[in-house]
């Protein structure tokens, strides 16, 4: 108790330089809490966005199926099982059925993904329903960047071709019906959506699909033979490891930062040491013992970061709040990392980023404001009441 | 040894290391000081009265010999009973005013009281009685630096006094004073001495505070030549 008073004389006594390591330090404090907000807004909002377009709560895959594997798509799609069937009857979980086709915008060809999807389905977010609208070319649903990178826009006709069960190669022309704008780039780049009855019979493949989405209100999990359970986690995993390596790389930053911080405070440490000598010894005569005039020493150097804590409580709170209720203006571009990105992140901060954070710069300055403060212990008091530099 | 004695200086030596020989700063030096007794070390510049004061706060170590106080041999005092010793009976007052810069009078003087775990109310009394003892009530929210080196030390003396310690210890508590507030805090040490019965033990050459010592231990060299009982002034 009477370090933390005498500590907090010296402190405020020592005045400037003091108010200098608090500031730097409590830049350093926000600037992490803000990031690392950032990066579980982020998170939070890309779940939420992949969710509701794309995983929605788990799906099945027919057992052939693999994302990362184009070439396997022909033989990944079979008869829809009598479960997944009254499933989808009940709005339970949605099919889709997938082929690799290819779209002649302008002449040029670009390969894509052609996702066969019900229109009347409630599933996953993409606006289906228009896929069902009369009209003499196929009715086709894309995303923005689908639209941008094939200059389609709304109302446009291009022509498709894919291959058949047979292998055979065929062609359509499509209308595009919607351009619909969604924050998840892995449903969105290179896919194209069709009514799924109209695919099947595209690829004369009657009544198939590839994957089924169990929808974000359900919970569907048992075993169905030929077809994979695949749980929401595992359709995370991707986007999660994205995440924490976004965290790590944002570490080293603050890293540095924290260290340029305990750098300040080392520095003000063993000046204050070096140049306090004096006093150090006068504590000594007035009949302090050792430890207690390191220990004096310690909690003033981590009283720094104490102040720092309050001193974001008092100004960062406000500032933190604000920050959450404007987000953060994600600049364009960052859309082509491959995760669902919005265009305006809201940071989250979460009561174990704060008090986490707060506690780490607290011990890291606690252990900067003790090993300088150790070498008080092995001064003479009598050079030290001198103030004679040893 | 005397059942009343309160400082015993048996047979003490103090060397220093100085490049690759040893200077003898204190060389032999035998006392006894009883309690009450209001004396000075005096003796040319470098003849060892900091030292010696020094070894008596158990601030330093003897070499050779040992230094009792208040029955505890110097000596043999593990740090933390030194610290004990200095903080419930020893007041300092340096050379060198050693006043804590970023407190103000008032924090400096109620300095060692925190130390003893005083409360809030008792500290108060005790630091305002010293502050009038030295006369310096005007200046209590000043901090060292705005004040004169007299006025600074004062405030070193009513440091030292205001637990009403056994034994103050007083290195050249006069060098920059005046002669009026020299005579002024000499009387008023004079009568905490006769009133508490505090001990005090001067270092000193200063021929204002020579006057008022009942005994006067002249050193040289590192050695007690002279050691008499003095009238002292006024009485
Ligand atoms: N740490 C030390 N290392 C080496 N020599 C020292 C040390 N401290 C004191 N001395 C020497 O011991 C001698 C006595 O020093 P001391 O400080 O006790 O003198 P003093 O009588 O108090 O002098 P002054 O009146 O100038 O204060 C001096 O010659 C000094 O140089
Ligand atoms: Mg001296």
């Amino acid at each position: 108790m009477l370090a933390i008073k005498l500590a907090y004389r010296n402190l405020v006594g020592a005045g400037l330089r003091t108010w200098l390591n608090v500031i730097v330090l409590a830049f350093v404090l926000f600037m992490i809490i803000w990031h690392y907000g950032i990066l579980d807004g982020w998170n939070e909002q890309a779940n939420r966005d992949m969710q509701a377009w794309e995983v929605g709560n788990g799906q099945y895959w027919q057992e052939n199926y693999d994302p990362y594997d184009f070439f396997t798509l022909e033989d990944s799609h079979a008869e829809i099982p009598d479960v997944l069937q009254k499933a989808t009857v009940e709005g339970i979980v949605t099919p889709i059925l997938l082929t690799q086709a290819s779209v002649y915008p302008d002449g040029r060809i670009q390969s894509m993904l052609l996702k066969g999807i019900k229109p009347d389905q409630k599933v996953i977010a993409i606006p289906s329903a228009e896929l069902n609208i009369e009209s003499e070319e196929i009715p086709a649903v894309i995303g923005k960047r689908m639209a941008k990178n094939c200059k389609l826009k709304v109302g446009d006709i291009t022509t498709i071709r894919w291959r058949d069960i047979n292998g055979t190669f065929d062609a359509a022309e499509v209308k595009i019906v919607n351009v619909f704008d969604c924050n998840v780039p892995s449903i969105d780049g290179g896919q194209m959506y069709i009514h799924i009855n109209t695919l099947q019979k595209m690829m004369q493949a009657p009544n198939e699909a590839t994957m089924f989405i169990i929808g974000e209100d359900y919970d569907m999990s048992e075993d169905i033979s030929g077809w994979v359970y695949k749980e929401f986690d595992f359709l995370m995993t991707e986007m999660n490891e994205m995440m924490k390596m976004k965290k790590v790389g944002g570490s080293f930053m603050y890293f540095i930062l924290m260290l340029l911080a305990m750098l300040a405070i080392f520095d003000t440490q063993v000046l204050s040491i070096f140049r306090r000598q004096k006093e150090i010894g006068t504590y000594i005569a007035m009949g302090m013992t050792r430890t207690q005039v390191v220990s004096l020493f310690t909690v003033e150097g981590a009283m720094h970061a104490i102040l720092a804590v309050i001193f974001i409580g008092i100004v960062g709170t406000p500032l933190l709040i604000w920050l959450m209720s404007i987000g953060m203006t994600m600049p364009a571009g960052t859309d082509d990392m491959g995760i669902a990105i919005a265009d305006t992140i809201y940071p989250v901060y979460g009561a174990g980023l704060i008090i986490g954070t707060s506690l780490l710069v607290f011990v890291i300055t606690l252990i900067v404001s003790y090993l300088p403060a150790r070498k008080i212990s092995k001064m003479k008091p009598t050079d030290a009441i001198k103030g004679k530099i040893q | 040894m005397e059942q009343n004695t309160l400082i015993t200086i048996d047979n003490l030596v103090k060397r220093f290391p100085v490049g690759k020989g040893e200077f003898t700063a204190l060389n032999g030096i035998n006392l006894t000081i009883n309690p009450g007794e209001f004396t000075g070390i005096v003796g040319p510049s470098g003849s060892g009265k900091t030292t010696l004061l020094n070894i008596i706060g158990s601030l330093d170590n003897a070499t050779e010999g040992d230094a009792v106080v208040m029955g505890e041999s110097t000596s043999n005092l593990s740090l933390k009973s030194a610290a004990k010793l200095r903080r419930k009976h020893l007041g300092f007052i340096f050379q060198t005013y050693n006043l804590l810069p970023v407190y103000t009078v008032y924090e400096n003087v109620e300095f060692p009281l925190l130390l003893l775990n005083m409360s809030g109310a008792e500290r108060k009394k005790a630091v305002m009685d010293a502050l009038n003892w030295v006369g310096i009530t005007d200046k209590v929210k000043s901090r060292p630096a705005q004040l004169s080196g007299g006025e600074c030390q004062r405030v070193a003396i009513a440091r030292a006094m205001v637990k009403k310690p056994v034994i103050v210890l007083a290195d050249e508590p006069t060098a920059n004073l005046d002669a009026a507030n020299s005579h002024n805090i000499l009387k008023m040490m004079l009568k905490l001495n006769e009133e508490l019965k505090t001990t005090f033990i001067f270092a000193t050459h200063d021929d204002k505070v020579i006057k008022y010592l009942k005994r006067k231990i002249s050193l040289e060299d590192g050695k007690v030549v002279k050691d008499e009982l003095t009238k002292v002034k006024g009485e």
